[in-house]
């Protein structure tokens, strides 16, 4: 695999700059022609919190959760479903499209390598994330009256190795997929297990024992309970986090290992 | 200029003449004493597999500075294998390559600058409007050319504002081209250009490239069209198998394929055939019924004529039959090279060729 080519000499050198401001610019405007990403990573977890604010039962504070209401329990859990969508559809299905429709082959043939190309989506899908967070947390305050995050520092730091975790699997599912299609379907497959333990159906602390234990150890899971617990306690335990940093390691590796540019 | 094949020598036929078979390649002179400098493109014994499969068996080609460089061969013969190595997208297993003296390998990004790569099969997102995609891969060069002026001569003003896949086949091929020129290269490898376009189009396409040339960039042409490699190729290489087969001027190609060229006519009186076989330019001098039937090499009608009128003799009911470019190849190789446009031509040799 290229290495990110020389990301001091992409700092330094005006041209070079210019030249990945134009990647990003493009990137971003074929992201926003090409919605069902900013669909499913952003509209969809909003529209659900909306939809969960404004529905009584969640109001209701059932037994099991420690005196939380459900709307309490699942912000967390669609937070991490955008990031988990923007990491899993919105990374690898353009970056399986552009492979495919031959266009990594051309910009390799050009003075820009293609990883400039991957690291301008990677930075496209990660600013959406960062909107996806700001959004669901300043909805949930606004319209909702939930309260303000305990740990914004938390936040930030359990989102960012949440994402971390999540770009290298988005990587591995363009590095196995050989068309869009093909992207999109591994990437909704890895959906549903990594979402299972995040809470999605079932809340985590609703879950029997065993699969609460193994619920937070996966990727999802560690990610929601280290973005809950700094939303309602504080900086969040060592264990979630390292939890996200390992598997961001382990997934990079395997990453780059497995990805092709042709 | 002034080396072996530049422009000027690379029309004359007989300073050129390569003795090809299929045992042994015709090789420049020049590549067979390894790299030199001063040529624009330099492949030596060339060599690469995929597996089992020797895509490239020996390839050794040089082409001099603001020549345009013909590649000739049938689907799977190794041309496009041959130029994804000479711009260092492929490693050669064997081999050496140098562009504009610089190894490709070695120095990717100075030989990115300065070559511009136009290859089949490589399209780009449907999404992007035709002044978008320009625009962005403006940006990736040091000394760009102007957009409007590219998109003006290549008849994509009107398209600035579709999106790529509003275009039609010719178009998407035309913006391939821009993009191959958009960093004002030194050189321009072009990848079957004119797939896919209309006879129209194909046309301007060679105007085009032949503006191109005037501006002193070496062009490298992959090209099944005979028409093609004749009105734009200074010199041609046939491949097959992964060797060059022949390498020469289209006309001396086409000349020797068929022992040259022949003129037919009606003599108006009898006359003395030793007036024509004396003739440097004849071979041979056949009768059949009234009409004789002359062959020869290089400005044969003009010297068949000229010699009959000097003896009061009109040449009626002339006939010319010149072998071109596919005779040649047929004869070289022994199967027509038009398999390929039948075979759905270009989109199909891909990573394997």
């Amino acid at each position: 695999m290229t290495t990110l080519a020389q990301p001091r000499q992409l700092l330094l050198d005006p041209r070079r700059r210019a030249a990945f401001g134009s990647l990003l610019l493009n990137e971003a405007r074929l992201t926003w022609r090409r919605p069902v990403v900013l669909v499913t990573g952003l509209a969809i977890p909003v529209g659900l919190l909306i939809l969960f604010g404004e529905l009584p039962s969640f109001r209701q504070t059932p037994p099991g959760l420690g005196g939380l209401t459900l709307f309490d329990v699942y912000v967390p859990v669609l937070l991490v479903f955008g990031l988990a969508m923007l990491a899993l559809l919105g990374l690898p299905m353009p970056l399986a499209s552009y492979r495919e429709l031959g266009v990594l082959r051309r910009l390799s043939t050009t003075p820009v390598p293609p990883s400039w190309l991957l690291a301008a989506e990677a930075t496209v899908q990660m600013t959406a994330a960062v909107i996806e967070v700001a959004a669901i947390i300043i909805v949930s305050i606004v319209a909702f009256g939930a309260p303000a995050p305990k740990s914004t520092g938390g936040i930030v730091v359990a989102s960012a190795l949440a994402i971390a975790a999540m770009v290298p699997v988005g990587l591995l599912i363009a590095a196995l997929a050989s068309t869009a299609n093909a992207a999109s379907v591994i990437g909704r497959l890895a959906f549903f297990p990594l979402m299972f333990f995040a809470g999605l159906w079932l809340p985590r602390a609703l879950m029997p024992h065993v699969l609460h234990d193994i619920a937070n150890y996966t990727p999802l899971g560690a990610a929601a309970q280290a973005i809950q617990d700094s939303m309602l306690t504080g900086f969040p335990p060592v264990t979630p986090l390292l939890t996200l940093a390992a598997y961001a390691v382990v997934f990079a590796v395997v990453a780059a290992r497995l990805f092709r540019w042709e | 200029m002034g080396v072996p094949g530049s422009e000027a020598a690379g029309r004359t036929r007989a300073s050129l003449v390569q003795q090809g078979t299929r045992n042994g390649p015709a090789v420049s002179d020049r590549a067979t004493e390894g790299l030199a400098d001063g040529a624009a493109v330099e492949v030596s014994h060339l060599r690469k597999t995929y597996g089992s499969l020797v895509a490239v068996d020996d390839v050794s080609f040089s082409v001099a500075e603001g020549e345009i460089f013909g590649i000739l061969g049938p689907n799977g013969a190794g041309k496009t294998t041959t130029v994804e190595c000479a711009i260092g997208l492929r490693r050669p297993d064997a081999g050496a390559i140098r562009l504009l003296g610089l190894d490709p390998q070695a120095k990717p990004d100075e030989v990115h600058e300065v070559v511009g790569v136009q290859l089949q099969a490589s399209a780009l997102p449907p999404r992007l409007r035709v002044g978008e995609i320009l625009d962005m891969y403006r940006s990736f060069y040091r000394h760009p050319a102007d957009v409007s002026e590219l998109m003006e001569g290549l008849g994509l003003t009107a398209k600035r504002r579709d999106y790529y896949r509003a275009l039609s086949g010719g178009q998407r091929q035309r913006l391939s081209i821009a993009l191959a020129l958009v960093g004002q290269p030194k050189v321009a490898v072009l990848d079957e250009m004119t797939t896919g376009l209309d006879p129209r189009a194909r046309r301007d396409t060679w105007d085009l490239i032949e503006g191109v040339r005037e501006r002193g960039v070496t062009i490298v042409l992959v090209t099944h069209f005979m028409e093609e490699a004749e009105r734009l190729c200074d010199r041609v290489a046939l491949i097959d198998n992964g060797r060059v087969v022949a390498m020469d001027t289209p006309a001396g190609l086409a000349d020797r394929a068929r022992g040259g060229k022949t003129v037919r006519f009606l003599p108006s009186a009898p006359f003395d055939e030793r007036l024509l076989t004396d003739l440097p330019e004849v071979t041979r001098v056949e009768r059949e019924g009234q009409y004789v039937t002359v062959t020869g090499t290089g400005e044969l009608a003009n010297a068949v004529i000229i010699s009959l009128h000097a003896a009061g003799i009109v040449a009626r009911d002339l006939q010319l039959d010149s072998s071109n470019l596919e005779d040649a190849f047929v004869r070289l190789t022994g199967r027509p090279l038009d398999t390929e446009r039948a075979s759905g031509g270009s989109g199909t040799e891909g990573a394997t060729s």
